[in-house]
């Protein structure tokens, strides 16, 4: 036992030497990011991982890091897989300085760090998916998904569909079908739209395709034979592009066909070709490379010769980068929130958190990013960790994409009451008590 | 030289049909024991635990409950992924329903919901034997993991079919979440597969176990010398089901906490864990941990090993590992094709005779 104790020290002095002389050396902000370049959504994951890793680049090139302090993004290889998430997790949240933030990109993995991220103390920002009802702030305290959540977007496609057909009141009788992913992604705006359909008087009818979704015939089969007047796809990776196809070749027409925002990036809709113009998408920012934001990325990173993706120069701008980007700009807004509060620029997990719920970037700070009108502006509160919920819906003309209607605010009458239901159940089989945020 | 047994004298039944009969073995699985229940705790961190030693103590224990329905019973199953769900799903029923269940008796139950799903599905394997059983088999896998998106009383309906483990206790001690401390999540796991391991062994070299072999060697044969394929057959499905619920459940509540019947227990799952068996040797104890082993933290070593030794990124580290992956099984495979526990004991054998081979 003596002698495995001093081998189990040892070990540790072998390991612990390098890591201290390493963290003594300098502090850098540490943001992991976990990559899908592989598998069957890596072509979703490509441009994503790109623009959230060029940002942060970029700011390390252009300024010398965040006031001053260098960063450090980790990459971590999740396939889109919960299981080598939760490795990635594990590997990365004690690298260099310690992870800030965790941006899952999957469902499946934001449920298995939402539990995780309040004992690690390491906030995570779930993008616009992941577990819908952490918009309660009161309950979910280190979980964030501005700027808006699946149930959100699932009431702005409604409305937006309701004003194409000239009024909420005329959707009485009009059928409205739902394609989804079976997984817990796609099933997020079920709920939602029976609501709705309840509220609103159409008829709404779920329609699974199971994973990877290469598969949809019989989908599609049906679509045909029971001709509904709307269709939302709740889709990801090669299902959106099949389901595209498969609409074309029963002649849906494609302006009635809305994707959610994971469902409308240049992936789904080129392998179509021509029939996919007038398909239609969620959204809540721009597409296309044309904002100061990017001409700093492809000065300082690509013409530079410093890119760590150099060949992706001609796709810097797609939706999906354009994402990536947008969550890299919030998280350094965040970082740079979290520095001003606690007077610090050697700032941890915890203090990242405080800088996301005081998160606050309006206009005239997005212009000062070189990037006005990229995005909606966003403010978080203590009670509201979903932010200005807002979303537009965007249009592929053929070439490219194109934001084709306002913002639209969801009917809050009916997902408040979900959301307040959702997060009092997690609360109670997890024993929280909710926080008081006055 | 190390391994010779000359000297050691039996001299009573007992001490011949002990499990381990060469003193050697028992040392060094005494060993292995004190290295894995007071050794493993002191260096032992989330990353470890959560990534290395409670995934392969898991999937050891899947892999345990396959090798009895396969490696011993000789009946091929595909149906892994699904029972693995079963155990989860159930452990999660138990856990709602009665919050104040010692994790214990959910594991126990969970493993009792699962053998009964495996007796039911393990009524055709009196009529139908090999591919035919897998494809039956396959059938279950799709159709409990179809059920369990299906039907939202498995989830508590909640608005997306994910589960997630609330926090129990086993004993009094925390051990389900990332609340409760790695070092109490990791012996708990252990304790359960040792005591599992052990009742396998046991079972294997007993009256039961030996049926299970006569069935699997030639089935007309032991009907002959009186072995009841009936019984016989749904015994090992039965016994197969319970581990690999109590691993699906395990995998759930210790180990990921939140869990989606397809993504989480899809039909990968079970080959993987065949896979398992097979690199490990089937029919033998020892060889399911080493195939889980080999499957569970292989990518894991060579992941760590090409990133962070040879600097590779991390996406072209992940290419070189699928590729070095399957050309590590294949050599094995081409090297020992009876797995990694008959390497293990062609070692033992040659060792005996070492430094003197004549």
């Amino acid at each position: 036992m003596k002698l495995r104790t001093w081998i189990a020290t040892a070990a540790a002095a072998v390991v612990a030497i390098p890591l201290a002389v390493g963290s003594a050396s300098a502090y850098e902000l540490t943001v992991p990011s976990m990559d899908y370049r592989t598998g069957p959504y890596a072509p979703n994951g490509i441009p994503f991982a790109n623009g959230w890793t060029d940002y942060w680049t970029m700011l390390n090139e252009r300024d010398g890091g965040i006031n001053g302090v260098k960063i450090k993004v980790v990459p971590c290889e999740t396939a889109y897989n919960t299981k080598q998430g939760v490795e990635c997790y594990e590997k990365t949240k004690k690298e260099g300085s310690g992870a800030l933030v965790y941006q899952p990109l999957s469902t499946g993995i934001t449920y298995q760090l939402i539990p995780k991220a309040s004992v690690d103390q390491i906030p995570i920002h779930s993008m616009g998916y992941g577990r819908t009802s952490a918009a309660n702030g009161k309950v979910f305290k280190w979980v964030f998904n501005f700027p808006a959540t699946y149930w959100s977007q699932a009431s702005a496609l409604v409305k937006y569909i309701g004003e194409k057909e000239g009024g909420m009141d005329k959707l009485k009788g009009k059928k409205i079908y739902l394609v989804y992913h079976n997984s817990a992604y796609g099933k997020e705006p079920i709920r939602t739209l029976q609501e709705l359909a309840k509220k609103h008087g159409f008829t709404y009818q779920g329609l699974a395709v199971d994973h990877p979704g290469q598969e949809q015939k019989a989908t599609w089969l049906k679509i045909r034979r029971e001709k509904p007047d709307w269709i939302l796809m709740w889709g990801w990776g090669v299902m959106n592009q099949v389901a595209i196809k498969e609409a074309a070749s029963i002649r849906f027409p494609m302006d009635r066909f809305i994707g959610v925002w994971w469902s409308g990036s240049e992936n789904d809709v080129k392998p179509a070709g021509a029939a996919a113009k007038g398909y239609l998408s969620g959204a809540f920012h721009q597409p296309g490379a044309n904002f100061p934001v990017h001409k700093d990325i492809i000065k300082h990173l690509y013409d530079a010769g410093k890119a760590p993706h150099p060949d992706f120069k001609d796709r810097v701008g797609e939706v999906l980068y354009n994402r990536g980007l947008v969550a890299a700009m919030w998280a350094s807004e965040a970082v740079r929130k979290a520095m001003e509060i606690h007077k610090t620029k050697e700032i941890t997990g915890a203090m990242m958190r405080d800088g996301y719920e005081a998160l606050d970037v309006d206009e005239a700070r997005l212009k000062e990013l070189g990037a006005e009108g990229l995005t909606i502006p966003v403010k978080i509160t203590c009670e509201n960790h979903e932010g200005p919920r807002k979303v537009a819906v965007q249009q592929w003309d053929g070439k490219e994409w194109k934001i084709v209607s306002n913002f639209y605010e969801p009917d809050m009458d009916v997902i408040q009451p979900l959301i307040d239901e959702d997060s009092q159940k997690f609360a109670k089989e997890n024993n929280i008590t909710p926080r008081d945020c006055k | 030289m190390f391994y010779r047994e000359s000297g050691q004298f039996k001299t009573g039944y007992a001490a011949d049909q002990a499990i381990f009969p060469i003193l050697q073995d028992r040392w060094s699985m005494l060993v292995i024991l004190v290295v894995g229940f007071v050794g493993v705790p002191l260096i032992i961190d989330d990353y470890w635990a959560n990534a290395v030693f409670i995934p392969f103590l898991a999937y050891a224990l899947a892999a345990l409950g396959l090798n009895i329905l396969t490696g011993y019973c000789g009946q091929l199953s595909l149906g892994t992924g699904g029972f693995l769900a079963v155990g989860a799903y159930s452990s999660y029923k138990l856990m709602t329903a009665f919050p104040g269940m010692d994790m214990i008796l959910v594991l126990l139950g969970a493993g009792a919901v699962t053998a009964m799903v495996g007796l039911l599905f393990g009524l055709p394997s009196l009529r139908i034997k090999g591919f035919y059983l897998a494809v039956a088999t396959l059938a279950a896998q799709f159709f409990l993991i179809w059920l369990f998106y299906k039907v939202p009383w498995f989830y508590n309906y909640n608005a997306t079919g994910q589960i997630s483990v609330p926090p129990r206790e086993a004993l009094g001690f925390l051990v389900t979440t990332q609340k409760a401390d790695v070092v109490v999540r990791y012996l708990f796991i252990l304790s359960v597969v040792t005591v599992f391991a052990i009742a396998a062994k046991n079972m294997v070299r007993g009256r039961i176990g030996r049926s299970w072999m006569a069935i699997r060697d030639m089935d007309i044969a032991a009907e002959l010398i009186g072995i009841r394929p009936f019984s016989t057959k749904l015994s090992a499905f039965a016994v197969s089901s319970f581990f690999i619920g109590v691993a699906g459940a395990l995998i759930f509540s210790v180990w990921l906490g939140a869990a989606e019947s397809g993504e989480t227990f899809g039909i990968l799952e079970s080959f993987l864990v065949l896979f398992m068996i097979i690199v490990g040797g089937l029919g033998s104890i020892l060889g399911s941990f080493l195939g889980a082993g080999f499957i569970v933290l292989m990518p894991i070593g060579l992941k760590n090993v090409l990133v962070d030794w040879f600097g590779m990124t991390a996406v072209f580290a992940k290419h070189v590992e699928i590729t070095l992956f399957g050309v590590l099984i294949i050599f094995f495979l081409i090297v020992e094709p009876h797995g990694l526990a008959r390497l293990w004991q062609i070692i033992k054998e040659k060792l005996r005779l070492w430094p003197f081979p004549h």
